[in-house]
């Protein structure tokens, strides 16, 4: 992964609250075998409509979205994560966002940034005209207007997108781990081993 | 008590195979189910980095989500070809992965075939006690056996592939508690529903919601699995039920449950599970069974839900502004107008299936209404059952008839009308009873409206042809 330490630039200052995946990109699109693409469908039905933000020409490649409430909300498809990433998304803030997606923004380089309405408010009314910015290293979202909003961001997390590591690298680096807690289950639990699927059944 | 713990924390407790200084856990994950939408990059991703499946035993493939729900082979036994390239391209793909992978694979041709949420159970393959994974959010539904079980995307199905771990953070704790007897008509949908329109679709973030109380252990488990698939409605990643007699009675020679010795012990460790007296959550929101009417949702959120003898709300009933918003561009899209009884709303459209209910009680419920009664005019209405054990069992017991004769459709399992990704689809501004999950723009179908029922709702809305208050039937009066 690309390692990622800040990100600046214009930002959607959409602000809707409750965007589920199915909005980010409908479940047609989801018959993909690869990651690449799915940007031409992102938000392909608010696109549909005539005065649509992302079809406005100020925002044209803006690589920050805001958004409100419980962004993300709804199925588990990383290709809501991977359709953002390949309209050029590389950062979402918003006052929440669901678990399984800001999971999925992180493992695709997408940071999410949670902070307060408000504080959404303001960047809303900036990000119209300028831009805003995002930085991992000391953790605010500053405006060209001496704003200065500070987030929280877990610290593994955090690590990971700053120095662009593969989260299946490090943990299969703690195998002898895994295969402590493997050889005390099958002692203390032993039906938890997994009994083959039959295909007569 | 200072050592009371609840559920969710001894689960947790008993599968770290890690600690971080932050809280982070190495998760051990003892079953994961796989499908074939979310799964193509994964594997692609293990090949890659020349990378194995560590433990192919601990994991289940099924195809579901692309597959047509008509018959699958023709009259001389053989396979008949998927027409839509994308999707015969996925589901080929799963065949291929699975079989390179060592993978346990059903066929979509195969008697057990059926929605991944539905068979896990059905095959003993979810169990109490254990952590359980698949790259779909209503992997929640297991929660109901007692499993801690979430959806998760793609990248962390490679994860588990590879690893057979989850680097997690732990989720607050919620309890929902609800106590009494269920009214006449109101089913575990009704409750569900009932739940996330208190609670709201983000008012479960972050946590993990425990359901509790008389009305819970009075459910099957059938009841429990459609009440803990929803939980994600209420933004929950999970949600679970302690596991009691009759979740042992349900899993008993199924054919992935433990047998013999091995049952035994299992069982006595099940009885350690429910959470502790005294055990802490850090939110607990009470219910009131019988509070709850047959209900139904009117817009495009899961938390826009009415009782079915209330009426299309106004926006500008709503304290929160954004809310009087989003409410606006519902009824627009739902083409509602305010103050319209929802039992005078006309369908087009009736979907009885997907993985939160599609299950032989669900059908048992839906056939009842039907049983003497057919479709009203202009109304198509589906029937899928969730599995293909499901599908003989019902026809076992004649359901099948009781449906064709009504004039409902009677289907091969999958996920069908519920996410438009196959070939049953609600055409756009027509309008669906449905007995699935999401009530989303789109959902069913670009510019499609989808009610989110009850089995029994759902069947009385074919009968009538309109939104229906299911107490219509047992009453006998029919409109
Ligand atoms: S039935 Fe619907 S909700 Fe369930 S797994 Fe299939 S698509 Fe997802």
């Amino acid at each position: 992964m690309k390692p990622v330490t800040h990100v600046s630039g214009r930002a959607y200052p959409w602000g809707a609250k409750n965007i589920d995946t199915d909005v980010i990109i409908p479940a047609h699109w989801l018959k993909t075998v690869t990651r690449e693409g799915l940007g031409k469908g992102a938000f392909e039905t608010v696109r549909a409509e005539s005065g649509n933000i992302f079809d406005d020409p100020r925002y044209a490649g803006a690589p920050v979205l805001i958004a409100g409430d419980n962004f993300g909300c709804g199925s588990s498809r990383e290709h809501a994560a991977w359709a953002l990433a390949d309209m050029g998304i590389s950062a979402v803030i918003a006052p929440s966002f669901s678990d399984i997606f800001s999971g999925n923004a992180f493992k695709n380089g997408i940071v999410t940034v949670v902070l307060p309405q408000d504080a959404i408010d303001r960047l809303i009314e900036v990000a119209k005209t300028d831009a805003v910015s995002i930085d991992l290293e000391t953790m605010t979202v500053t405006t060209p207007f001496q704003d200065r909003f500070p987030f929280a961001l877990d610290p593994f997390r955090r690590q990971c997108l700053m120095e662009g590591l593969d989260e299946i690298g490090l943990t299969l680096a703690r195998d002898t781990a895994i295969s402590g807690y493997e050889a005390g289950l099958a002692e203390s639990r032993p039906w938890m081993a997994g009994e083959r699927f039959h295909a007569s059944a | 008590m200072a050592n009371s713990q609840t559920l969710y924390e001894k689960i947790w407790n008993a599968h770290i195979v890690e600690k971080r200084d932050d809280g982070t856990c190495l998760l051990y994950i003892d079953r994961h189910l796989v499908h074939e939408v979310t799964s193509p990059q994964a594997f692609a991703g293990l090949r890659a980095n020349g990378r194995t499946v560590r433990r192919p035993d601990l994991t289940l493939a099924v195809p579901d989500h692309n597959l047509p729900t008509t018959p699958r082979v023709d009259a001389q036994g053989h396979r008949l070809p998927i027409t839509d390239p994308e999707s015969a391209q996925q589901l080929d793909m799963l065949t291929r992965n699975t079989a390179e992978f060592g993978i346990d694979y059903i066929d979509a041709t195969a008697p057990a075939q059926g929605i991944v949420h539905v068979i896990g159970p059905e095959q003993g393959f979810t169990l109490p006690g254990t952590t359980l994974v698949c790259g779909d959010s209503h992997t929640s539904a297991h929660g109901a056996i007692g499993a801690l079980a979430f959806g998760i995307g793609t990248s962390e199905v490679e994860h588990v592939l590879a690893t057979q771990t989850l680097l997690l953070s732990p989720s607050k704790t919620m309890e929902i508690r609800i106590e009494g007897t269920l009214g006449a008509g109101v089913t575990a949908k009704d409750v569900i529903l009932h739940v996330i329109g208190k609670i709201g679709a983000a008012g479960g973030t972050g946590y993990v919601i425990e359901y509790t109380g008389s009305t819970i252990r009075d459910l099957s488990v059938e009841g429990r699995l459609t009440i803990a698939n929803m939980s994600i409605e209420g933004g929950a990643r999970a949600g679970l039920i302690a596991p009691d007699e009759t979740t042992f009675a349900y899993l008993k020679d199924r054919p992935m449950a433990p047998k013999g010795a091995a049952w035994d012990a299992a069982v006595a460790y099940w009885r350690t599970l429910p959470s502790d007296p005294g055990a802490v959550y850090d939110r607990t929101v009470l219910i009131d069974a019988t509070e709850i009417a047959p209900s139904l949702t009117w817009g495009t959120s899961p938390e826009d839900v009415v009782p079915i003898t209330g009426t299309v709300p106004d926006p500008m009933s709503f304290a929160d502004p954004s809310k009087q918003v989003a409410a606006r561009k519902s009824l627009d899209y739902m083409g509602l107008t305010p103050g319209t009884p929802m039992a005078q709303v006309p369908v087009q459209h009736v979907f009885i299936g997907s993985c939160t209910n599609s299950r032989i009680e669900d059908l048992r419920a839906a056939a009842a209404i039907a049983d003497g009664h057919h479709v009203a005019a202009g109304v198509r209405a589906l029937v899928v059952p969730g599995s293909g054990l499901v599908k003989r069992q019902a026809e076992a017991e004649g359901l099948d008839r009781i449906f064709v004769e009504a004039g409902f459709e009677w289907r091969e399992p999958g996920c069908s009308m519920c996410l438009a990704m196959n070939p049953d689809k609600v055409p756009p501004g027509e309008r669906c009873a449905s007995t699935s999950n999401r009530n989303f723009v789109g959902r069913q179908g670009p510019g499609a409206r989808t009610h989110l029922v009850s089995p029994a709702m759902a069947a009385a809305a074919a009968i009538n042809g309109r939104l229906s208050d299911v107490r219509e039937f047992d009453t006998g009066v029919i409109s």
